[in-house]
Order: C-alpha cells, then structure tokens, then sequence
C-alpha cells in the first residue's frame, strides 16, 4: 500500500530541510509517532539508522530503519531493517513562488501476509494517510512559525542598529 | 490407554516429571474411556521446542492480528515502553477470556510490532490447548507447554516469556469476579524469576472477561470426573456463549463478543534490588498482586459499560 501528502510551505527548501533532517525534531510535527531514536553513532546523513514505532489502530509499529538517500535539501529516503516492511521518501521541490513543495510518501505491508493482509492494509490506509497529512501541516506550521520569527528578530536587529 | 512408558517419555519430553495419570487399574467403563482420552490427549503433546518459533510466520499473521486488536477489540496497549529492551524478561498477567482468550492475542500483536517479530518471545499454554490439532500453528507463534522446565529453557535462551500463573482457574472465574486478578496463590512465576534471576513486568489486562457471561469454574464438576488427574484441569467451566448458547467446557472455544480490551504494562520489578537477596515468596507474591489489583481497579473505574468500554 502506498499513500502520500503534499503541501506548499511559505519558506526555501533550505528551512524546511533543517527540521526533517534533524532527528532531534522529528517527534514534535510527526504524528503518530511514539518512538524516534538514533541507533548508532552516526545521527544523520546516509546510512543513519533510527528506531521508530507509529501508533496505527491497536499497535505500535515500526522497527529499526536506514536513511539510503540523503540529498541536501531536495531527498530523504528510508527503508526498513528490521519491523514491518516500509519505504518512505521526502520530496522537496522549489515552488515558482518562492514557496516549497513538499510531498511525503510512504509504501508499507507485509509479503505474504494472503488476503488478511490486503484488507489489514487498505483499512490501515485512512489512518497512515491523516497521520501523513497532519505530519505535513504540523511541519508547514514549524518552519513558517520559524520564518516569521526569524524575520521579526531581524528587523528587531536592524531598528536597534 | 497408553503405555506408562510413552507417557513419561512424553512428559519428560515436555520438561515436565511424570505424572501418574496412566495408572492402571478396575474403575468403571466412563473412568476407562476418560483414561483412553486422556492418554490419546497427553500424545497429542508436542515436544517443547524453543526453535518452532517461527519469526516470517509471525510476521504474516500481523495484519491479520491487527485487524482482529484494531476493529474487533478496539485494543489500547499502553506502556510497552516499561519492558526493557533486550535481555530476558518474565511478563506475568491476569487471564481473562475462557478458552479463547482476546488479551493473549492483543498482547501478543502489541510485543511483535513494539519489538519486531526478530526478539524472541514465548507464551506458556495449557497441555490441552497445544494439543488441539486446530491450534498447532501456536507453536510457531513461540507457545509451549506450561511446566517449570519450557519456562527456565525459554528465559536462559534470552527470550521474554508471559506466563498466566493464574491459568485455567483464573481465565474461567465467574463474570462477576471480571475485576479480579486471582492467581489462587500460585507463586511458581516468582520462583522462575528468582532462579533465572529475571526482572517480572506485570501486564494487566481488562475486558477479556466480557466477551462472554461466565457462569461457573465448574471446578466441582472437573473434581468429580477426574479430569484434574488426567488432563491437569481444576476446571470444567460453564458459560453462555456466541454461538452455543450454553457452553460446557468451552473445547470448542466460542466467538468472543466485541469487547474494548485495554492491556497497562507495568515497570519492571528487580526481585532481589526489591526483596533483598532471598525474597520471601509470599511477601513478594502478595506485592505483585496488589500492584495488579490496582491496576485493574483503575482501569476497571474508567469503564462506563461492558462491551464498549
């Protein structure tokens, strides 16, 4: 199964790169998400691993997964390890109006889990799907929160000049 | 009947002594055919083997797992983060349920997601459940015959292990007795966790035993026929059930009315940090129990109604 969410974002690639690059942040605009911990020394870039657990339904799932691209500030995309399958991909796109596209996929389900597992999918999707939604605007809201502060601080700076 | 030698082989098999349940002698005709099934139900025993557990196969079932937990119990598993990460670890519960037992299955789906299906986790199970041809597939879901010997085998290995040291008596309790954990003051599990020198996480449970009206333990009943001696049952319990209506025994299992089922697991408790070097096992017995209790009290006060939660 595979499901997706776009918005536009009222910032450069650049601002939203820094939130969902960093590991540190991930927990406060997911949604659904339980559990966001580095495995290993290495916290970021390619080849990072992160133990992460999203609540669907009855369960916590998830499992141990690997960031296999990392290109600053256009890609992230992941696989899972170990857990239940998944493949998961950030997209962020210059907008013609100065604004950025961000898209948020993610394909999950389990090989030969028969035909409980089809339906265990397609009733799952609504749920992955809202949880991918809200992730989206929750990170729409942080980096333009971000943008207007950052503007405001430096007109501050420039006024006490 | 079998053989006295096939059947201590059997149980020794099994990691269990041997049990006199083959004695030969008169009796009459009912007590000789109780016997016969008895024998034929001991050699439907699996061997215990740790290495049946089959993780792939735990894997595919998960949809289908979750499916029932997420639509059918509407299954809320809280603080699976209390259980500690890697090492072994004795998950001690409160059985609700009768025969088919819906916290069993919600828990199970909560570890296997929580921790991946590649952590090594055991149930213990009556003899009888793992001998009914239908639930064979338990064995690679990581259920092995309840005794002494699977359960140290299975915690020396590494693995985390839930035992229900309240077992049959404790999952056929009248339904008006649902809020009570009652382990009938078994305290094997605290032995267990003394000599594999483990951490017990208790996991309580609640809503399990509204899936059915549970009359009657019927332990008199098992008493009078025997079945304690052959089949290691205290109970022979009575319940009205979907689809049976009156269901004597509850073999066949039943279909579960939709019940919320909520599972609370709790810190992890360190016996000898605790109770010192050579706990006392009533002391400590006594400690877990009201610990439960209070969970399943609370959880119990945030119920409305029955069935829906």
């Amino acid at each position: 199964m595979r499901v997706s969410a776009q918005i536009h974002v009222s910032a450069p690639p650049q601002a939203v790169w820094e939130v969902i690059s960093n590991p540190a942040r991930q927990l406060s605009y997911m949604s659904g998400i339980t559990r966001w911990e580095v495995v290993g020394e290495q916290p970021a870039g390619l080849g990072a691993r992160y133990r992460i657990l999203l609540r669907v339904g009855s369960a916590e799932v998830g499992g141990l997964i690997e960031l296999v691209e990392f290109v600053e500030p256009r890609e992230i995309a992941w696989t899972s390890v170990t857990g239940v399958d998944q493949r998961g991909r950030w997209r962020l796109r210059q907008a013609s109006d100065g604004r950025t596209r961000v898209e948020l996929r993610l394909a999950y389900g389990v090989a030969g889990s028969g035909l409980g597992g089809w339906v265990a999918e397609h009733v799952a999707a609504p749920i992955v799907t809202g949880h991918l939604r809200r992730t989206v605007q929750q990170l729409k809201g942080q980096v333009e929160a971000e943008q207007v502060r950052t503007r405001a601080a430096a007109r501050r700076t420039a006024k006490s000049a | 009947m079998a053989p006295v030698s096939t059947v201590s082989t059997q149980a020794r098999r099994n990691g269990r002594p041997p049990e006199p349940v083959t004695a030969s002698g008169g009796g009459s005709v009912i007590t000789r055919v109780l016997r016969s099934v008895a024998g034929q139900a001991q050699r439907r025993i699996p061997r215990a083997d740790l290495d049946e557990r089959d993780p792939d196969f735990i894997r595919e079932r998960l949809p289908l797992m979750w499916l029932v937990a997420s639509i059918w119990f509407r299954a809320e598993v809280r603080g699976l983060g209390n259980i500690p990460d890697s090492g072994p670890v004795l998950l001690v519960g409160n059985h609700s349920g009768g025969n088919l037992t819906p916290d069993t299955i919600v828990f199970t789906l909560a570890f296997n997601t929580y921790f991946g299906v590649e952590r090594a986790f055991y149930q213990l199970a009556h003899n009888l459940v793992l001998a009914m041809p239908a639930l064979g597939s338990l064995r690679k879901f990581g259920t092995v015959a309840a005794s002494p010997g699977n359960a140290s085998k299975a915690l020396a290995s590494g693995a985390a292990l839930l035992v229900y040291p309240g077992g049959d008596y404790e999952v056929h309790r009248p339904s008006w007795e649902r809020n009570r954990v009652d382990f009938d003051r078994r305290k094997g599990f605290i032995r267990l966790a003394l000599d594999q020198d483990v951490p017990i996480v208790p996991v309580v449970s609640i809503g399990g035993h509204e899936t059915a009206l549970f009359l009657s333990r019927g332990d008199r009943l098992a008493q009078l026929l025997a079945l304690d001696r052959m089949f290691r049952l205290k109970v022979l319990p009575i319940s009205i059930a979907v689809p049976w209506g009156l269901n004597v025994g509850d073999m066949l299992g039943h279909i579960p009315l939709p019940a919320k089922i909520t599972v609370e697991t709790m810190p992890a408790i360190d016996l000898r940090a605790e109770f010192g070097p050579d706990p006392d096992l009533d002391e400590v017995y006594d400690h877990i129990v009201r610990l439960m209790q209070d969970t399943l009290d609370a959880l119990a006060a945030e119920r409305r109604l029955p069935i829906i939660g």
